[in-house]
């Protein structure tokens, strides 16, 4: 699936994250080049260390890059904006407000010149939305960790961005509770065509949620290794997504990666950066029982 | 038995260890009857102590008859040596609170100031670090000085001795809010305004109130002292006139009232306290 006619909403280039040390500068990742297209949801993974919250952060505005530009609809990001909604690992609500008071506040911002009653429909459409009716006047330390999260991407969506930003939103809980909120996410993004860059380490949330997969290698020296598209279609669930024929050769593809290839690619300087090797895994590849070298791998195309 | 809960036994404990105090405090009182039989002349000279073996040391009836025409007329004004103890106890709580108020009015705003910016912070730390171990008494000499006024100076000694604890609780408590939530402020673009009111001061609140708790309880701790040197009203000047009175069970009763007051203030405050807190 070529996207070459759709217009980037974000655009990473060259961006890189140094830290200055007694033994001289260690660069966490440089010379990063993606981009996010309207209505897409992209999925970067990578081992921790390899700096993934910190380019989420640089793509909200909350980091600056030490090299580079990041373009968001042809201007330069010179800091956070309601057109960028984060969802935080953490779920970040403010305690002292219940579920509706922590949407209301983000309604607010975005919509200063709204009546009250105005704000509060807008808000309690977001919370029919994620399915927290009966909630609303619950404060956050009342609500289980997924319901909390509900919380947060309710909040991130009432603003009504251009983009949603979610670093590793899942992680903290458990897998059943992360299961079903999967599944609000994609159906929700269905519902409204919203655009994601989403931070994960879990492949198969990667396999169920994105259209493109962003694989880091690992750091110091990070790089992007490979942009792996997802050859499942569009409409899959987390009902039927492993009973399709090629759900298998994707994910044997990205753990391997992820288990041999990250860390033998570290510091490489044999890829491209501004353009990666874009991989779509197919059928006919053969098992990869053992660690298959990145140049046996077929499909690749110059992105 | 059924057994009692935690509450009923914790009262009944502390029941009967005031029970037991004033048992001792009243055999410790108790006259030991007349001494070895003296030449008149001389018991006159050694008054009633050594006549009767009656101790100066009032006994817990004496104190509570003698609080009971306290508690029945407390707000009575016989002159400028014989005032209500009721009256005194407004006089005191009157400068606290005009002292506190003033503490705080200037601690939250600065304390804000230096919780959000470091240069402020750097530039200000050495004169708080000199000024705050400073004994809010010595201030008073200085005071009467400058400001004339003996009531105004027992205020200003308020207002220094609880402004610290309500300054560094509100800077910490700012400068310690969680980055998280300031990052949500900053990713839904909120102003300099509203970030300071709905954002820090809610998260802060916690902290700054506990600043606040310690400095009224300072506070009055240090208004007896400051009574008793400026002079005139107050419960603590009440106190050093009974002393001069060498009323005892004046004094004991001065003292049970000013604990009673402090509690007040400190439970107030504490309930505001818990009003603000938010579990995480």
């Amino acid at each position: 699936m070529s996207r070459d006619h759709a217009r980037p909403l974000v655009r990473a280039e060259s961006i890189a994250k140094i830290y200055h040390g007694k033994g001289g500068t260690t660069a966490v990742f440089e010379d990063l080049w993606f981009s996010v297209h309207e209505g897409e949801f992209v999925c970067l993974i990578g081992h921790s260390g390899c700096g993934k919250t910190t380019i989420l952060n640089i793509l909200a505005g909350l980091d600056r890059s030490d090299a580079g530009t990041v373009l968001a609809g042809g201007t330069e990001i010179d800091g956070p904006s309601l057109d960028r909604a984060v969802i935080f690992q953490s779920h970040a609500l403010l305690p002292w407000l219940t579920v509706l008071g922590n949407i209301a506040f983000a309604v607010r911002s975005r919509r200063p010149g709204w009546r009250r009653d105005k704000v509060l429909d807008h808000c309690r459409q977001f919370i029919d939305l994620v399915g927290l009716n009966g909630a609303e006047d619950k404060k956050p330390a009342q609500l289980s960790g997924g319901m909390r999260q509900r919380v947060g991407i309710a909040r991130a969506l009432a603003i009504e961005p251009k983009m949603l930003l979610m670093d590793e939103p899942f992680s903290a809980l458990d897998a059943l509770t992360r299961g079903m909120l999967q599944e609000e996410v994609l159906r929700i993004c269905r519902e409204t065509h919203q655009t994601v860059f989403m931070i994960t380490h879990d492949i198969d949330e990667a396999i169920l949620l994105a259209d493109r997969i962003i694989l880091m290698s690992n750091g110091p020296g990070a790089v992007i290794a490979e942009i792996v598209e997802n050859p499942l279609p569009r409409d899959r669930t987390r009902h039927d997504v492993h009973h399709h024929p090629l759900y298998y050769a994707t994910r044997n593809h990205l753990l391997d990666f992820l288990v041999n290839r990250s860390r033998d690619l570290a510091g490489t300087r044999h890829i491209d950066p501004r353009h990666p090797p874009v991989v779509r895994p197919a059928s006919d590849w053969p098992a990869p029982v053992q660690s298959i070298p990145a140049r046996a791998l077929g499909n690749r195309t110059a992105g | 038995m059924a057994a009692l809960s935690l509450g009923v036994r914790a009262a009944i404990a502390s029941f009967v260890i005031l029970a037991v105090f004033l048992a001792f405090w009243h055999l410790g009182t108790q006259g030991t009857g007349p001494g070895a039989a003296m030449d008149p002349e001389y018991a006159k000279l050694m008054g009633v102590t050594a006549v009767t073996g009656q101790s100066a040391m009032p006994g817990p009836g004496q104190v509570g008859i003698k609080l009971w025409e306290h508690l029945i007329n407390p707000f009575y004004d016989n002159g400028p040596n014989d005032k209500g103890i009721g009256i005194q106890l407004a006089y005191s709580l009157a400068r606290v609170l005009a002292g506190y108020a003033l503490a705080v009015a200037v601690a939250l705003p600065l304390g804000f100031a230096i919780g959000m910016s470091p240069l402020i912070y750097r530039a200000l730390d050495p004169f708080i670090q000199v000024l705050r171990p400073i004994s809010p008494l010595a201030w008073m000499p200085l005071a009467l000085y400058t400001i004339k006024d003996s009531g105004l100076s027992a205020i200003f000694v308020i207002f220094i001795c609880s402004v610290w604890p309500m300054l560094l609780n509100t800077a910490f408590g700012v400068a310690t809010v969680r980055r998280e939530w300031l990052n949500v402020a900053r990713t839904l673009e909120v102003g300099r305004f509203r970030l300071a009111f709905a954002v820090i001061l809610p998260a802060a609140a916690p902290t700054i109130m506990t600043g606040m708790r310690i400095s009224i309880s300072i506070a009055w701790l240090v208004i007896v002292a400051a009574e008793m040197l400026v002079g005139g009203t107050g419960i603590g000047y009440f106190v050093w006139n009974e002393w001069n009175n060498l009323s005892i069970t004046n004094v004991i009763i001065a003292i049970l009232a000013i604990g009673m007051v402090g509690m007040a203030l400190d439970q107030t405050l504490g309930r505001i306290a818990r009003l603000v807190t938010y579990p995480e």
